[in-house]
């Protein structure tokens, strides 16, 4: 039979071993190697890795409204609306530029499902992902966060980590 | 006179039904317990009519359905990445592993293979949401044979997994990290050292679990002879994975299948037990999650350099065709069979789960046992809600 | 022997307040540090934290929770015996720790058949489990009130004959001589640590450890609950106040089983009377004792419930037939054999 051979301490001991084990492991201090494998979190907190998807930061200059990302979005939860404007000329004397304003670029974080297609779809490097993840809300209307808000999060970016010996240069972000 | 006649004949009548009730009552009358959808033991929203008789099943039925979310519809009016981030929360405790067989569906239709390097990686993320998947199992087995610990050291050790999948992909459940022709990304710096210090946790995790649960004799003697399903059965069942294994048939598709994926490069084992009862169904698991860390062990010593990504279009547009792929996932096979007409997104998409399959035997195996072994031979059989109602 | 002699009224009132602090003291720090703590620990997490330094107040604010809860009767119920049900089980905990032995003096009541009381009001508890499965009109708490009941004569029977042995050893079915004898007599003459009884009725002590677990309903005795099965079992329907009740009840009776095991096996409240010189014939022991003993007995009483706890924390459950399997095919005929033996023993010497 495939079975394991009967151990020589009954079981039911060595079951009692492994908890006590356990509750030593996580009496002994923290310095020495031990500790509870949680933490108390509004106390102490732990790091999420930099690549976490914590939430959508947003570059508003670097954003042309090109919906791009709104349409790719598997659950449909950017809204985006914009219009053209006319700035003034690069070169002194040139025609004026039409550029596109972002008049509004909410992500519903309610719905968003945190899938990162948006982020990897901009073409024009607007979308980043943030390990930031204390923004929960007492209201579930409130996830709907706009530009203003998203934009902030932009300070919380990490630099792209560096990557594992093997792995080819990348190019973009 | 007549009068007399009709008095006796009353009485005789009287005394018939007399009888007859005593009968019925000598016959105790069944009981139906509805275990779930709302039920400790159903890991969500599973109902499971059984018929009682004392303690005694004599009938049982499994009804799924309540958390259908219809995913064979969404793929429908979603496109190809659209569709990995959704496939992925069809097994939401192994979600990377739900990738794996549609991008390579996807990639057997448009005829591209991923470069080594990204097979690899897929391969150890494969393995890392397997060891999530089954390690959390084998906690939650002490939880519904009444041990309460071993749920906690699982999910101890599952974070570290997860840690490491959030590390590499981003997401910690829900990575979405496969792409057609490669992978998103590279790992990051320090994750295959990190990695390799996990892995020796996770086999102390498994030894933790074999001294706790595995050789305590309360619990063999729960499992053992339970539930017990022969190799006929179980593949008349369709059942996969560790389940059939567990019968004896010697069965696994990730080595049974060549697909662009590096189980081929490794040394390893497929795990089976003659028994087939409910001991032999989680003792398989608990050898496959040892032989899981020893397979990304020895993958993370053997990875190539080079990209990630094959050539592939920025606008995926899948070639019209149809194509069928299966992997060996943490609950067993799981298949997509993905027609495309050379769309944005595919035509349709058939979904083979392995929780379906596995609890349509259901029926057949709980006749005849008692209540509490209802609920061992459920948790042996180990089956994801979302597994089973997509 | 008191120091001050009291008048009647007096002496009751103190014995009513020690009886309640005697059964929810035991409770309260079992539930602390065994089930917030012990348990955390060994599933390594620290527990409640928050409310009170290191998470000591968390036990009031959950009672606060409980108080708040509405007190919900399911529509199909035996409202009365519904209502019932929580304070039978807890009336048996009261009576229980009626009998139990504080020190020369700080007992409740002391009679001649403590044992045999002990006995029989610890089955009272079967009762009101059963009442409260029978009356929740609910499936799941009428499955779990029958496996209760089922478990508990099952394991009653073991646990009086576990007794058995002490009983005839001592020669007397009184605890507080129990006590008295355990602490007087000797080991081969040798009397310096007394002879708690847990020496020589080493089986008989393990016996009927095991039947209280199992009288406790918990793991791996927990059938009558089993929340992977029965949902809750007998308390399932319970909210509120009741469950509160029930809550208490399940673990003040552990510690108050603690309490007489320790009484019958580990030499209760005493100190080898020979440490000091008294004598237990005459009765000579000190005052202080009174004040020592319980002291001793909480001690005595948290290393057995934390045993108890221990095995809760490490196993899973037994199936209901094992468990009466396990209960007549080999607690009864072992217990059995230890009368015999215990009794040819007793002649013999
Ligand atoms: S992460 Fe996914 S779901 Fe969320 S906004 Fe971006 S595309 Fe939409
Ligand atoms: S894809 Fe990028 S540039 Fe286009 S609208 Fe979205 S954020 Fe702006």
């Amino acid at each position: 039979m495939a079975a394991p051979k009967k151990p020589q301490v009954p079981g039911l001991l060595k079951g009692l071993g492994v908890t006590l084990n356990t509750m030593a492991q996580t009496l002994k201090p923290r310095k020495l190697g031990g500790g509870s494998a949680t933490v108390q979190y509004p106390h102490e907190k732990e790091t999420p890795p930099l690549r976490a998807r914590g939430v959508i930061a947003l570059r508003e200059d670097n954003c042309t409204s090109c919906m791009l990302c709104a349409r790719s979005c598997p659950d449909w939860c950017i809204y985006i609306e914009g219009h053209k404007e006319l700035a003034p000329p690069r070169r002194a004397g040139g025609a004026p530029r039409k550029v596109n304003k972002l008049d509004r670029f909410d992500i519903d974080y309610a719905l968003c499902m945190y899938c990162g297609i948006c982020v990897e779809v901009c073409p024009f490097d607007a979308l980043f992902w943030s390990p930031e993840y204390e923004y929960s809300e007492p209201k579930i209307a409130d996830l709907l966060h706009d530009k203003t808000k998203l934009g902030e999060w932009m300070e919380t970016v990490p630099e792209a980590p560096a990557l594992e010996a093997g792995a080819e240069k990348k190019k973009g972000k | 006179m007549t009068d007399l006649a009709d008095r006796q004949k009353l009485s005789y009548i009287a005394a018939q039904a007399a009888d007859a009730r005593l009968n019925v009552e000598l016959e105790t009358e069944g009981m139906t317990l509805n275990i779930g959808p709302q039920h400790p033991a159903t890991h969500g929203t599973l109902r499971i009519i059984v018929r009682l008789d004392g303690e005694q099943v004599v009938w049982a039925e499994p009804s799924a359905g309540y958390m259908h979310r219809g995913y064979e519809k969404l793929t429908e009016v979603r496109t190809f990445p659209q569709v990995t981030a959704l496939v992925n929360r069809i097994d939401w405790l192994g979600s990377f592993a739900n990738e794996v067989p549609f991008i390579l569906a996807a990639e057997k239709l448009m005829e591209i293979e991923a470069p080594p390097r990204a097979q690899w990686i897929r391969t150890i993320l494969f393995e890392l949401s397997r060891i999530a998947n089954v390690g959390l199992f084998l906690g939650d087995l002490g939880v519904q044979l009444g041990a309460v610990t071993p749920v906690f050291m699982a999910f101890r050790d599952r974070e570290h997994v997860l840690n490491l999948i959030e590390g590499a992909t981003g997401g910690r459940f829900h990575p979405n990290f496969d792409r057609i022709g490669g992978l998103k990304d590279d790992l990051p710096a320090g994750w295959i050292a990190e990695t390799k210090q996990v892995m020796k946790k996770l086999r102390n995790f498994c030894t933790e679990m074999e001294d706790l649960l595995f050789g305590n004799e309360i619990f063999q003697s729960r499992l053992r002879g339970i539930g017990v399903i022969p190799a006929e059965v179980a593949k008349q069942y369709g059942l996969s994975g560790a389940n059939l294994r567990a019968s004896g048939v010697d069965w696994d598709l990730r080595r049974d299948q060549s697909l662009p994926l590096a189980y081929d490069k490794v040394d390893w084992k497929v795990w089976t037990h003659p028994d087939g009862d409910s001991f032999a169904r989680c003792w398989i698991r608990l050898q496959e999650t040892r032989e899981s860390t020893l397979i990304v062990d020895q993958l993370l010593d053997t990875m190539p350099s080079g990209p990630i990504m094959a050539k592939v279009p920025r606008i995926i547009k899948v070639p019209e065709g149809e194509a069928w792929v299966s992997t060996e996932n943490p609950l067993g096979e799981m298949g997509y069979y993905v027609v495309s007409k050379g769309d944005l997104g595919p035509f349709r998409v058939k979904i083979r789960s392995a929780s379906f399959n596995n609890i349509s035997i259901v029926p057949w195996v709980l006749r005849g046992v008692y209540v509490p072994d209802v609920i061992s031979i459920l948790a042996s059989l180990y089956f994801i809600l979302g597994d089973i109602d997509r | 022997m008191l120091a001050v002699d009291l008048p009647y009224w007096a002496q009751s009132l103190l014995r009513v307040l020690g009886g309640t602090v005697a059964v929810l003291l035991p409770a309260g720090t079992i539930v602390y540090l065994f089930l917030f703590k012990m348990m955390s620990f060994m599933q390594s997490r620290l527990g409640p934290m928050e409310a009170g330094p290191y998470g000591s107040m968390q036990l009031f604010a959950e009672v606060g929770k409980w108080l708040q809860k509405e007190d919900l009767a399911p529509d199909g119920a035996d409202k009365r015996i519904y209502r019932m049900a929580p304070l039978v089980v807890l009336v048996s905990t009261f009576l229980l720790v009626a009998v139990v032995p504080f020190g020369p003096d700080a007992y409740f009541t002391n009679f001649d058949a403590g044992v045999f009381y002990m006995l029989a009001v610890s089955s009272i508890s079967t009762l009101g489990i059963l009442m409260a499965g029978w009356s929740s009109a609910n499936k799941y708490s009428l499955l779990g009130g029958l496996r209760a009941a089922g478990q508990l004569i099952a394991y009653e029977l073991p646990m009086v004959l576990a007794v058995l042995g002490v009983v005839i050893q001592a020669g007397t079915m009184n605890l507080q001589q129990i006590v008295v004898k355990q602490n007087s007599d000797s080991i081969f003459g040798w009397d310096g640590l007394g002879n708690p009884y847990i020496l020589t009725q080493f089986i008989g002590f393990a016996i009927f450890m095991i039947a209280v677990q199992a009288e406790l309903t918990q793991t791996p005795f927990d059938m009558p609950i089993a929340e992977s099965e029965l949902v809750s079992g007998y308390m399932t329907e319970y909210s509120g106040f009741r469950f509160l009740i029930f809550f208490i009840a399940e673990f003040a009776t552990a510690g108050v089983f603690s309490l007489i095991a320790s009484v019958l096996f580990l030499g209760g409240w005493g100190v080898p009377f020979s440490w000091f010189g008294w004598d237990a014939a005459t009765g000579s022991v000190d005052n202080w004792m009174n004040v020592a003993g319980p002291i001793i007995m909480i001690t005595k009483m948290m290393v057995l419930s934390g045993i108890i706890m221990w095995v809760r924390f490490s196993y899973p459950r037994f199936r209901e037939d094992q468990l009466q399997r396990f209960a007549w095919k080999v607690l009864i005929p072992v217990s059995l054999l230890n009368i015999m033996l215990t009794a040819i023993l007793k002649v013999a010497f």
